[in-house]
C-alpha cells in the first residue's frame, strides 16, 4: 500500500516537473527580444565586430530560427542531459552556477524550517496553556507584527541596528576572506556564528503563523473531555499536556510543511538578497536585473524542484506516521 | 400567545438570560455585527483602515507638497513642530534650516536653526492638484507661512522631496493594489473553484492539479521573474495592472479551494436539486443559490488575502522589480532604503515601512474579527 502510494506520488512529480519546465521556458522567453539579441549587444559593447552571417549561424546553432514548441523540445532535451543553457553574465554554464549554491540554499532552508518550529512550538504551547496571560498577550502581539512585517524589512532593521550600535555589517554567511577558504573547522565555526541572524529573520513570519495555528488547535484539544477526565484521575498537568493534547496539536505541523516550504523558500529569497547570503536568491536577483534569462529560468526551476521534493518527502513521512493518509 | 410571550415562558422555565432574547429576533446581519463589535482589535483595525483610505483618497490635501516636488534640501531630518517657546504655549512653529558641513566627515548636514522661527499655518495655498481626479484645488491642510521656508514632518529624501507627502500619496497605489488584485483573484477563484466543485469528475481533477502545481511554485521567485519581464517602456498604468495580474496569479488558488469544498458539500442539498428540476441553468444555480450560502467565508478569505498582496508589491518594488518611478508606492519609497549606510545615516527613509506594517496589521485584525463573526451562532445563545 505504501509502495503504491509512493509510486503514485513519484509519477505525479514527473508530471509536475514537465509543467515546471514549461513555466521556466516561458520565463526564459518572456522578456522582449531573444537570448541572441542580448548576447550580440553584449559582444558589440565589448567592441567585437559581428557580421550578419555569423549572427545567422549563431541563431541556427541555438535553434532560435525554429518555432517555439520545437525550441522548447530542444531546450527540454538538453535539460534532461543536465544542460541548462549558458549564463552570459558569468559566461559559464547555468547548471554549474546553480549547483555551486545548492548546498547553502538547502542548508539555509532546512535550518530555517527547524528554527521556525523551535520558535513556534514552545511559544504556541505556552500561549495556549496560559491563555489571556501577559505572556500570551505578548506572544499574540509579536505574532501579529511578525505576520504584518515583510521579512526583508526585518532584515533591514536588524542590519541597521547592528550597524548603528555595533558598527557591524551582517551581510553574508562568512567573515571576509572566509568565503573562498577551503572547508575546515574554522570555516564551520565562522558559518555557525553568522547563521543565527538570517535564520531568525527568515523564520519569524512562518513562526508567527504557526504559533496561531498551534495555539488554536491546542486550545480546542484542552477543552475536550478526555483532558478533564485525565485531570480528574490525577495525572500531573505537565505529563497530561505533553502526552496527549500537544501530540495531537503538533500533527498539523508536519502536514504544514506542504505550505510552509514554498513560503519559506519564497521569503528566504528576498532576505538572502538583502543580507547577500551565498544562496540562489541573490543570483536570481542579479540574473533578472541583467536579463540573464537562462540563469533566471534555471533558478526558478531549481527552487520549485526543491520545494516539490520537500513536500513529497513530507507527504511520505506523513503517510508513514499516519496510515489514514494512504487510503485517501 | 404571541411569540414573545412564549419566549418569556421558555426563558422562565429554562433560566435563559433576558438579554439573550434579542439574539432570537436578530437578523443575520445584526448577529454578525454584534460579534464583530465584540472583537476589539477588529474594530480598531476597521477604524485604522477607514482613516487610512480617507488619507489615501484625499492625500494631496493632507500633504503639504506634491510627491515629485523638490521642496527643499536633500536629506533634511524630520522637523519637530514646537508648541511652546520661552513664554509658554504659542501657535505651532518650526525652526528654520541651516546647512553646515560636519567638521569630521565633511558631509553636508542640515540642522535646525533655532534663531529663525516659522509659524505652521493651516489651509495654506500651495501646488495645484486634482482631488479624486475631479476637483482642482491648491489648498493644503498645513504648511509654513513663508513660501521659502518649508515644513518637513518626516524629512526629505535624496532629491529633497518631502517624505511625509510621498508616503501619503503613495498610499493610494499601495492600498489599492491589494484591492484590485484581490478582485481578480476573487473572480478567478470563485469561477474556477465553482466549476471544479459543481461539476466534479475530470474537470475537477484537472483544476485541482493546476492549483496544486501553482501553489508549489515559490511565490516570490515567480513574481520576481515575471515582473522583471514587464517591459521598461510601458506606461505607469499598464505596469500597475501587469503587476496586479502577476500578484493574483497564485492568489486565486486558496479561494478556489474554499469555494470547491463548499460546493461539493452543498451541491446535493435539496434546494439545489429543486432548482435543477425547475430547469434553472447551472450558472444561475452556482451564482444565485450556492455562492450566497457562504458569502461570509468568501469575505473573510478575501480580507485575509489583501495584506499578502500589499506585502508582495512592497517586496517587489523594494527590490526594484515591481512598480517603478514615476509611480510612487510604499515599496518604491523603500527602494531608497536598500542601502544600509543610507538607512543608518537617514533612518527616516524607513518610515514608509511603518505605513505598510500598520495597513497589513489592520487588515489582519479585521479579517480575524470577520472570521469570528462569520459564524454568529458559534458561542452566542
Amino acid at each position: 500500500m505504501l509502495g503504491r502510494f509512493i509510486a503514485r506520488r513519484l509519477l505525479y512529480m514527473v508530471i509536475l516537473l514537465v509543467a515546471m519546465s514549461v513555466v521556466s521556458f516561458i520565463i526564459i522567453q518572456l522578456p522582449p527580444g531573444d537570448y541572441m539579441e542580448s548576447y550580440i549587444a553584449r559582444l558589440q559593447a565589448e567592441g567585437m565586430q559581428i557580421d550578419d552571417s555569423a549572427i545567422a549561424a549563431l541563431r541556427k546553432r541555438y535553434g532560435l530560427d525554429q518555432p517555439p514548441h520545437i525550441q522548447f523540445l530542444t531546450w527540454a532535451g538538453r535539460l534532461l542531459k543536465g544542460d541548462m543553457g549558458r549564463s552570459f553574465q558569468y559566461n559559464r554554464p547555468v547548471a554549474e552556477l546553480v549547483f555551486e549554491r545548492v548546498p547553502m540554499t538547502v542548508l539555509v532552508t532546512l535550518a530555517s524550517l527547524l528554527v521556525t518550529y523551535l520558535i513556534a512550538v514552545p511559544i504556541g504551547i505556552y500561549s495556549a496553556t496560559h491563555q489571556y496571560s501577559l505572556g500570551d498577550f505578548v506572544a499574540t502581539a509579536i505574532g501579529f507584527v511578525g505576520i504584518a512585517m515583510p521579512n526583508f524589512l526585518f532584515a533591514l532593521i536588524l542590519m541597521w541596528a547592528l550597524y548603528k550600535w555595533f558598527g557591524l555589517g551582517i551581510g553574508g554567511l562568512f567573515s571576509q576572506g572566509m568565503e573562498t577558504a577551503p572547508w575546515n573547522w574554522a570555516k564551520v565555526v565562522d558559518l555557525v556564528k553568522h547563521l543565527p541572524a538570517p535564520l531568525i529573520v527568515i523564520s519569524v513570519s512562518g513562526a508567527a503563523g504557526l504559533i496561531r495555528v498551534l495555539r488554536g488547535t491546542l486550545l480546542d484539544e484542552l477543552g475536550k473531555q478526555y483532558v478533564q477526565s485525565a485531570r480528574a484521575v490525577g495525572l500531573p498537568e505537565s505529563r497530561l499536556l505533553f502526552k496527549y493534547p500537544v501530540r495531537i496539536a503538533i500533527t498539523p505541523l508536519i502536514s504544514s510543511i506542504g505550505w510552509m516550504l514554498p513560503s519559506l523558500v519564497s521569503g528566504s529569497t528576498v532576505v538572502s538578497i538583502v543580507l547577500s547570503l551565498p544562496t540562489v536568491g541573490p543570483l536570481l536577483f542579479s540574473s533578472l536585473t541583467q536579463q540573464d534569462m537562462y540563469l533566471a529560468g534555471g533558478i526558478v526551476m531549481f527552487l520549485t524542484f526543491m520545494t516539490v521534493v520537500g513536500v513529497l518527502l513530507s507527504d511520505i513521512l506523513l503517510a508513514l506516521v499516519d496510515p489514514r493518509i494512504r487510503f485517501e | 400567545m404571541t411569540d414573545r410571550e412564549e419566549l418569556r415562558e421558555i426563558e422562565a422555565e429554562e433560566g435563559v438570560r433576558v438579554e439573550d432574547e434579542r439574539v432570537y429576533y436578530a437578523t443575520q446581519t445584526q448577529l454578525v455585527l454584534r460579534r464583530f463589535k465584540r472583537h476589539k482589535l477588529a474594530v480598531l483595525g476597521l477604524a485604522m483602515l477607514l482613516v487610512g483610505y480617507t488619507l489615501a483618497a484625499f492625500s494631496p490635501f493632507w500633504s503639504p507638497y506634491d510627491k515629485i516636488e523638490r521642496a527643499g534640501n536633500i536629506y533634511v531630518p524630520p522637523q519637530r513642530i514646537h508648541f511652546r517657546d520661552e513664554n509658554g504655549w504659542t501657535a505651532p512653529y518650526v525652526y528654520g534650516l541651516r546647512q553646515t558641513t560636519d567638521p569630521e566627515t565633511w558631509e553636508q548636514v542640515t540642522e535646525p536653526d533655532t534663531d529663525a522661527r516659522y509659524r505652521v499655518k493651516f489651509f495654506v495655498k500651495g501646488s495645484e492638484y486634482k482631488l479624486l481626479g475631479l476637483f482642482k484645488s491648491n489648498i493644503h491642510l498645513f504648511g509654513s507661512e513663508d513660501g521659502q521656508m518649508r515644513v518637513f514632518l518626516l524629512g526629505t529624501d535624496d532629491l529633497g522631496r518631502d517624505v511625509f507627502s510621498r508616503i501619503l500619496q503613495a498610499a493610494s497605489i499601495s492600498m489599492s493594489i491589494g484591492l484590485v488584485g484581490v478582485f481578480l483573484s476573487f473572480v478567478l477563484g470563485t469561477l474556477l473553484g465553482g466549476i471544479s466543485g459543481y461539476y466534479g469528475g475530470k474537470t475537477d481533477v484537472i483544476i485541482q492539479r493546476v492549483i496544486e502545481f501553482l501553489t508549489s511554485i515559490p511565490t516570490i521567485p515567480l513574481w520576481m521573474a515575471l515582473s522583471a519581464a514587464v517591459p521598461a517602456h510601458w506606461d505607469p498604468i499598464k505596469v500597475y495592472f501587469a503587476i496586479t495580474l502577476i500578484l493574483s496569479l497564485q492568489g486565486w488558488c486558496g479561494l478556489a479551494r474554499v469555494v470547491r469544498g463548499k460546493l461539493l458539500e452543498l451541491r446535493e442539498a435539496d434546494y439545489v436539486i429543486a432548482a435543477r428540476i425547475a430547469g434553472t441553468n447551472d450558472f444561475a444555480i452556482i451564482t444565485r443559490h450556492l455562492l450566497p450560502g457562504f458569502t461570509s467565508y468568501l469575505i473573510v478569505n478575501i480580507t485575509l488575502a489583501i495584506p499578502g498582496m500589499i506585502l508582495g508589491e512592497t517586496s517587489l518594488s523594494f527590490l526594484g522589480l515591481g512598480l517603478r518611478p514615476p509611480i510612487v508606492s510604499w515599496g518604491v519609497l523603500l527602494y531608497q532604503a536598500q542601502n544600509v549606510r543610507t538607512v543608518a545615516l537617514h533612518p527616516w527613509l524607513m518610515v514608509p515601512a511603518l505605513a505598510v506594517i500598520l495597513t497589513v496589521l489592520a487588515f489582519n485584525f479585521v479579517g480575524d474579527g470577520l472570521r469570528d463573526a462569520a459564524d454568529p451562532y458559534a458561542n452566542v445563545a
